[in-house]
């Protein structure tokens, strides 16, 4: 492919960097979205008017866009030179500067890249700070009765002796605004951990990934016969619009890990053995011989069984979640070392299913039935670690029995009240020390 | 005579620590839970002291505090803000509307009393040896 066919490369490659969406520039251009993705995979040359139209929505020379790299280059060791504030004959030099040492002008631009996409980032979660007016309220709220508390506790403890009608309404007040910290408190970590759900221009690409998991059910009806390059491509194809490239990298990952697992165990075939032997990963791992993980990702995919699934990686940060009613997963904080995920971890990926009856402190009742399973790959070399990844498959217990104790599990150490935890990384906003 | 305070709070239980506290320091009370008509409220009855919250329910402390200064005749009028929004931007909004000190809660019981104190004991002073 000649540089010239590689100017809708260069059209996506400057729009994600300004972070446009697909379907934002396209309607600001006035054509449709479906019309710029196959510019963007340079399926359809384009000139004249709309290259005009795309460079100046892009706020680039079109050039930049036909001639690629070394214009691009030096637009963007331009930027640098303006944000060092460089004289205009220092600035002009970027071009013998590429010239002599390309390398260090690749390095030099790429950094520029970073620091605009970082201070893009910044810019959201400042925004999203001063601009949340549910967090502001929430802040307010634990604010406000945190200073009736202590006012009272203050004249409660004092040194003079209270009359009796006074001491008793203070009491009554202390009790009742102790309950309302509680729940001003619970309702503020509630906020903010719903708020990675949220489906907003300022997501991160998991956030996005995540929504659209959940608009989907996790469940692709593709994924089960077609051609896993075609199932994953047509997917990807209908996601283009409303996903970044981070997000779209993501859900490229999940979607093949979801057809491969299809190819392996069909939903058809699984839910008759689920008819014959129940929910049960140990019995099915001997009906169908493939390897626990599999099983464990394929049980949390039957729509009926309405269970969670929580995939993490060698380092033990959260890869893929699928949420379930009464057990939370944090996205962006470390998880509770009690689940059983993080006791397949510790087996090292021998094979071992673990499994455990828990419930998540301050959740509900629910209680789950938790499996847990490493997922190694094959050796490809000599001497090379195998890829692992580590699934805790959470099937909701129907009705809990007294003779089979779940055991107490929390989110994050930051919001877990349990108490003499072993495992306890930090202190808890939920108690006192 | 004893000193009178109009307190603007609409949070009950910190409105009543407050009346017991300067009540047991001789100051009369009078609460207001509403900002609708506190400044008229407060022009009527020209207190020694207000005290007002920010997030009031009818109107904002920010609101009141406008209506206040933009009266010459209470200018001068101690008015100390007690509120839950501490970011610099209120501070500073405050300020430039004429509050007399700025407080963010939850404040302890000594502070209170230090600033209602360091706000009125001079005026208190000169408004006696004036009569």
């Amino acid at each position: 492919m000649g540089r010239d066919d590689l100017t809708g490369s260069r059209i996506r490659e400057r729009r994600i960097m300004q972070g446009v969406k697909q379907g934002d520039l396209a309607k600001q251009i006035g054509i449709s979205a479906s019309y710029l993705n196959l510019i963007e995979h340079n399926r359809r040359r384009i000139g004249g008017k709309l290259l005009l139209a795309l460079a100046a929505a892009l706020e680039v020379e079109p050039q930049a866009l036909t001639e690629g790299a070394e214009v691009a280059l030096l637009g963007v060791l331009g930027e640098a030179a303006a944000a060092a504030k460089l004289s205009a004959q220092d600035a002009e030099g970027a071009e013998a500067f590429a010239g002599r040492f390309p390398a260090w002008a690749e390095a030099l631009a790429a950094s520029q890249r970073r620091i605009a996409a970082l201070e893009r980032t910044v810019e959201t979660l400042s925004d999203r700070m001063a601009h949340d007016p549910m967090l502001a309220d929430k802040m307010h709220e634990l604010l406000t009765t945190a200073a009736a508390v202590r006012s009272t506790a203050e004249i409660l403890t004092g040194d003079e002796v209270l009359e009796r009608e006074w001491q008793d309404r203070f009491y009554a007040n202390l009790d009742d605004d102790s309950l309302r910290l509680a729940q001003s408190a619970q309702s503020l970590v509630m906020h903010l951990e719903k708020a990675q759900g949220e489906t907003n221009g300022r997501q991160s690409a998991q956030e996005e990934v995540d929504a659209f998991l959940v608009e989907h059910g996790y469940y692709f009806a593709a994924l089960e016969g077609e051609p896993a390059q075609t199932a994953v491509e047509i997917l990807l194809g209908q996601a283009a619009q409303d996903l970044s490239a981070g997000a779209h990298f993501i859900l490229r990952g999940i979607l093949a890990q979801m057809h491969a697992d299809a190819k392996l165990l069909p939903l058809a075939k699984l839910e008759a053995a689920i008819a014959r032997e129940g929910v049960d990963p140990l019995a099915l791992t001997r009906v169908f011989s493939v390897p626990p993980a599999v099983i464990l990702r394929r049980l949390a995919a039957v729509p009926t069984l309405k269970a969670g699934l929580v995939v993490c990686d060698r380092a033990g940060a959260i890869v893929f979640g699928k949420a379930v009613s009464g057990f939370t997963i944090p996205r962006f904080d470390s998880c509770c070392p009690l689940w059983p995920l993080f006791a397949a971890v510790s087996s090292g990926g021998g094979g071992a299913l673990m499994y455990e009856r828990l419930a998540q402190l301050g959740r509900g009742d629910t209680q789950f039935d938790a499996y847990a399973a490493a997922d190694v790959g094959d050796a490809s070399q000599y001497n090379a670690v195998p890829s692992a990844h580590f699934v805790m498959l959470l099937v909701p217990v129907g009705v809990p029995q007294a003779a089979m104790p779940a055991r107490a599990v929390g989110v994050t150490c930051r919001v877990c009240a349990i108490d003499n935890c072993s495992e306890r990384r930090e202190l808890s906003i939920m108690q006192s020390y | 005579m004893s000193k009178h305070v109009v307190l603007v709070e609409d949070e009950t239980n910190i409105a009543e620590a407050i009346r017991f506290l300067l009540g047991r320091e001789g100051w009369r009370v009078e609460t207001l839970a509403n900002g609708g008509n506190a400044a008229e409220v407060i022009r009527a009855a020209m207190p020694d002291l207000v005290m007002l919250d920010v997030m009031l329910p009818g109107k904002t402390g920010f609101e009141i505090l406008a209506e206040l200064r933009s009266d010459a005749a209470l200018s001068d009028l101690p008015i100390l803000m007690l509120t839950a929004r501490g970011q610099n931007r209120d501070r500073e909004m405050a300020e430039q509307a004429g509050v007399s000190r700025f407080m963010t809660k939850p404040f302890s019981n000594d502070e209170i009393l230090t600033a209602v104190r360091e706000l009125t004991d001079g005026r208190l002073d000169k408004a006696q040896s004036d009569a």
